[in-house]
C-alpha cells in the first residue's frame, strides 16, 4: 500500500493503491453508479454499471475492480461513459416487470434512481420479456423474493457466503434465465437474514414484515441505538407521522441499520430489527393508583405527589429501587442522584436477562439490555454486584423493604403474591402494561427509547447518542424528568432541564464519562475513558 | 387598471334616491332585453342571441358538462375485482388528505396487491381531480356525475370501497 494521486474528472485526489477507483470516488463524494459493489462485501464486478474511462486504456473499465495507480486519469461523467452506462441500465431493465406501483422498494429503488439520473431513454426492446415462473414468494421468515425484479447483482449471495456464512442463496441457470434462490429444500434461516433485503438495490428481496405496510416516501427517520442487546447497533427508526389514529396508533414502521464502522458496520440482527412493536402497542400512558374500586387514573403530578408521600412515610433504608439496564446513562444518573445520594434509598440492578441470553461471535450479545455497562459504571459497580432475581424476595424480607420501586422489570405472579404477603408496596415505573403494572400500588409511565434523547454505553464502553423520533404517548416522560418532578414534590433542589444537562453533571463526577461532551458525541459514538 | 374599491360614500351616494333609480334601471334593461329575445324566438327570429333561462333545479336539473369532476368511483376488471393496486399515488398527491388506503395481499399472484380499505372523505375532498391524473392503472375516475352529497354526520361523508365499486363499470358520459 502506497500513497498515490489520481485525477478524477479533473480533480486531483490523494488515495492509496489498495483502494479501487470506485471507493476513492465514493470517499470523496463523487457518486459513480453501481449495483453489485457493496463496501461490506467482496468485489464481484458483474453489474457493469460503474464503467469509467481511464486514459491509456482503450476500453472502458469497471471502477469497482480497478485499483488506483499513481498518475491515473479517470473520467466518470464524459459522454462516452454516460452512453455506456445508459446502455448497461437498458440491458438490466429489459426483463424488468416495471411493477413499481405494487413494489415496496419503489421510492428507494436504485433502478428508479439511476433511471432518473443516467437512464431516461425510451424502451427500444421489441421482443417479449422473459417471464419468471412465479411472483413474490417467501424464502424465509422475514424475506420475500420476487425473481422478476432481480438484476442478479449477487449481493445477497455474497452476504450469505461472507457475512452470515450460512450459504443459503445461489444463482441458478445462465444468461437471461439467471435467477437467485435458496438451495432446493433450504430456507433462508440465519439470524441476520433481513440484511439481504437492505443490501438488495432493487425490489427483488423485500421485507415480509414491512410488506404493503407503508410507502417509503411517507417515512420520516430518526437516528437511534438498538435497545435489544448490549452491542448497541446503530439504527434508524423509520416512522410514519401521517394519521396514526387510522393504524391503531402504529407509528414505527421499521428499523434499519445505520453504518457505524466501530460497532455494527452495515448490519443488524433480525431480533433487534423486529423488536419495535412494544413502542406502540400495550403502552402505559397514564399514572394510576390501586384504589378499593379498582385502578384509578391520575394526572402525572398527582401520581408523583402520592409517590413522594409514600417515600416520606417510609424510612429510606426500607425503600428499594430496582434499576433497569434499559435506562439511558442520564436516567441512571438521575436515579442515583435522587434515590442513592439525596434520599439514601437502596438501589440494585437485577441480573434478569444479563447472563442468560444467547450470543454469537458477530453482533448478538448475551446481555439483552442496551446499557448494563453504563448503569454499572455510573453506580461504580461490578457485574458481581448485580442482584440475582431469584434472591429478590429474600432480600426484601431480610432488609424489611416496605416500598419496592420497579423500573420496567417483569415480575411473575408468584413474586407479586409474595410481595403482598410481605406487606411491601409495589411502585411500577415502566413503558408497557404488564402484570406488575396492573398489580402495583402505583404505576408511572415512562418514555421508550424512541421517544427520548440520551446515550447508551455499549458492551465495549462506547457511548452512543440516540435522538427522539416522536413525542411520548400520554403522560409518559423520560426518567430524569420524572425524577426531577418527584424531587420537587419531595422539596429537594434537583431539576434537570434536559438530557444534555444531566450528562453534563454526570461527566463532572465520573472519570469514565469525563472526556465526553453530550453535543459532541457524533454519529459513531465515542469511547469512554478506559 | 383596477379601480380602487372603497367603502366611503360620496355625496351622490348619500342622497340615496339616484342610486336606487340606477339599480332599477340596470335590472329593467336586463329583464326587458331578455323578454324581447324570448318573444323574438317565438317568431323564429334572433336565433343567434341566447336568452337567459331559469333551471328548475331539483326537479329538472341542468345537464352536466362532459368534463365535470364529480364523485369518485373505482373501475373494475372483467372479473369484477377492482383495478386499484393500492399504490397510494392518489393518497400521496391528494392535497386535502381525504383519501385513506390500506393495502393487502391479493389472492391472485399476478396482481399481488389490492386495497383492503379505500376511504374517501367527501367532506374534505376539494374535487381537484389530481387522484385521477396520478392513477397509473386508470382505476379511479370522477365521472359519476353525482354532485349532490349530504349527510347528517361527518362520518356519513366518508365513502368506502363498496360505495366506490357500486356501479356497472360503464362509461358514464351524460346522454343528452
Amino acid at each position: 500500500m502506497e500513497k498515490v494521486t489520481i485525477t478524477l474528472n479533473g480533480q486531483q485526489i490523494e488515495t492509496t493503491t489498495d483502494k479501487t477507483v470506485l471507493q476513492t470516488a465514493l470517499d470523496n463524494g463523487i457518486h459513480i453508479p453501481h449495483y453489485c459493489y457493496h463496501p461490506g462485501l467482496s468485489i464481484a464486478g458483474n453489474c457493469r454499471m460503474c464503467l469509467v474511462e481511464i486514459e491509456g486504456i482503450p476500453k472502458l473499465q469497471i471502477s469497482c475492480n480497478t485499483f488506483c495507480r499513481d498518475g491515473m486519469v479517470v473520467h466518470s461523467t464524459n459522454d462516452r461513459v454516460r452512453k455506456a452506462v445508459r446502455q448497461v441500465l437498458e440491458f438490466l431493465l429489459i426483463n424488468h416487470p416495471l411493477d413499481c406501483p405494487v413494489c415496496d422498494q419503489a421510492g428507494e429503488c436504485w433502478l428508479q434512481i439511476y433511471y432518473m439520473t443516467v437512464g431516461q431513454y425510451d424502451s427500444r426492446f421489441t421482443g417479449n420479456k422473459v417471464i419468471k415462473h412465479k411472483k413474490a414468494t417467501p424464502i424465509g421468515k422475514w424475506v420475500m423474493l420476487d425473481q422478476e425484479r432481480c438484476i442478479t447483482c449477487s449481493r445477497c449471495v455474497r452476504f450469505t457466503r461472507e457475512i452470515s456464512k450460512t450459504n443459503e442463496m445461489v444463482i441458478f441457470n445462465r444468461g437471461d434465465h439467471c435467477e437467485i434462490n435458496t438451495y432446493p429444500g433450504r430456507e433462508l434461516e440465519n439470524r441476520y437474514s433481513a440484511n439481504i433485503m437492505d443490501i438488495c438495490p432493487v425490489g427483488a428481496l423485500t421485507c415480509r414484515d414491512f410488506r404493503f405496510k407503508c410507502r417509503v416516501w411517507y417515512l420520516e427517520s430518526a437516528d437511534s441505538i438498538c435497545p435489544s442487546c448490549a452491542r448497541g447497533c446503530n439504527i434508524v427508526i423509520h416512522h410514519n407521522p401521517h394519521r396514526p389514529h387510522k393504524r391503531n396508533g402504529a407509528r414505527v414502521m421499521r428499523l434499519k441499520p445505520r453504518y457505524n464502522p466501530e460497532v455494527n458496520k452495515w448490519w443488524l440482527c433480525d431480533d433487534g430489527r423486529y423488536n419495535y412493536r412494544f413502542i406502540d402497542q400495550g403502552r402505559l400512558r397514564h399514572c394510576s393508583v390501586l384504589s378499593p374500586t379498582g385502578r384509578e387514573q391520575l394526572y402525572l403530578d398527582e401520581g408523583l405527589r402520592r409517590l413522594a408521600e409514600l417515600l416520606r412515610q417510609t424510612p429510606p433504608r426500607q425503600t428499594l429501587l430496582l434499576l433497569s439496564a434499559h435506562s439511558s446513562n442520564e436516567e441512571a444518573f438521575a436515579a442515583r442522584r435522587l434515590f442513592d445520594q439525596s434520599l439514601g434509598c437502596l438501589c440494585k440492578l437485577p441480573d434478569e436477562g444479563v447472563f442468560t441470553g444467547d450470543q454469537d461471535d458477530f453482533l448478538i450479545r448475551e446481555d439483552k439490555h442496551p446499557n448494563t455497562n453504563g448503569v454499572l459504571r455510573i453506580f461504580g459497580w461490578q457485574t458481581s454486584d448485580l442482584l440475582p432475581m431469584a434472591d429478590l424476595l429474600d432480600f426484601v424480607a431480610q432488609k424489611n423493604i416496605k416500598v419496592l420501586l420497579v423500573n420496567r422489570h417483569e415480575l411473575s405472579a408468584d413474586i407479586l403474591g409474595q410481595l403482598d404477603q410481605l406487606e411491601c408496596r409495589l411502585v411500577y415505573l415502566g413503558t408497557n402494561v404488564t402484570p406488575a403494572a396492573e398489580a402495583a400500588y402505583l404505576a408511572v409511565p415512562l418514555a421508550t427509547f424512541a421517544e427520548k434523547e440520551g446515550t447508551f454505553t455499549n458492551c465495549d464502553g462506547r457511548v452512543q447518542k440516540f435522538s427522539p423520533a416522536f413525542l411520548a404517548l400520554g403522560d409518559a416522560a423520560p426518567e430524569w424528568e420524572i425524577y426531577s418532578r418527584l424531587a420537587q414534590h419531595l422539596g429537594l433542589e434537583q431539576a434537570f432541564p434536559s438530557a444534555a444537562e444531566v450528562f453534563e453533571q454526570l461527566r463532572t463526577g465520573n472519570p469514565f464519562f469525563q472526556k465526553l461532551e453530550f453535543h459532541e458525541i457524533g454519529a459513531f459514538g465515542e469511547l469512554g475513558a478506559p | 387598471m383596477h379601480k380602487k374599491v372603497t367603502n366611503e360614500l360620496n355625496f351622490w351616494h348619500r342622497i340615496y334616491v339616484p342610486e336606487v333609480i340606477r339599480g332599477i334601471w340596470i335590472t329593467s334593461v336586463h329583464f326587458f332585453t331578455n323578454l324581447g329575445i324570448h318573444i323574438l324566438h317565438v317568431f323564429g327570429m334572433a336565433k343567434k342571441h341566447k336568452g337567459m333561462v331559469t333551471f328548475q333545479y331539483p326537479e329538472d336539473p341542468r345537464p352536466p358538462a362532459i368534463r365535470l369532476r364529480a364523485r369518485h368511483r373505482l373501475m373494475k376488471r372483467a372479473n369484477g375485482t377492482t383495478r386499484c393496486v393500492a399504490c397510494m399515488m392518489c393518497e400521496t398527491i391528494c392535497p386535502a388528505h381525504c383519501i385513506y388506503i390500506v393495502a393487502e395481499e391479493d389472492p391472485d399472484p399476478r396482481i399481488e396487491k389490492r386495497p383492503k380499505v379505500f376511504d374517501i372523505n367527501l367532506g374534505l375532498c376539494v374535487v381537484c381531480g389530481y387522484c385521477v391524473e396520478a392513477c397509473p392503472e386508470d382505476a379511479i375516475r370522477m365521472d359519476t356525475y353525482i354532485v349532490e352529497t349530504s349527510s347528517y354526520s361527518r362520518d356519513g361523508m366518508i365513502i368506502t370501497l363498496e360505495d366506490l365499486m357500486n356501479h356497472d363499470n360503464q362509461d358514464m358520459y351524460p346522454r343528452h
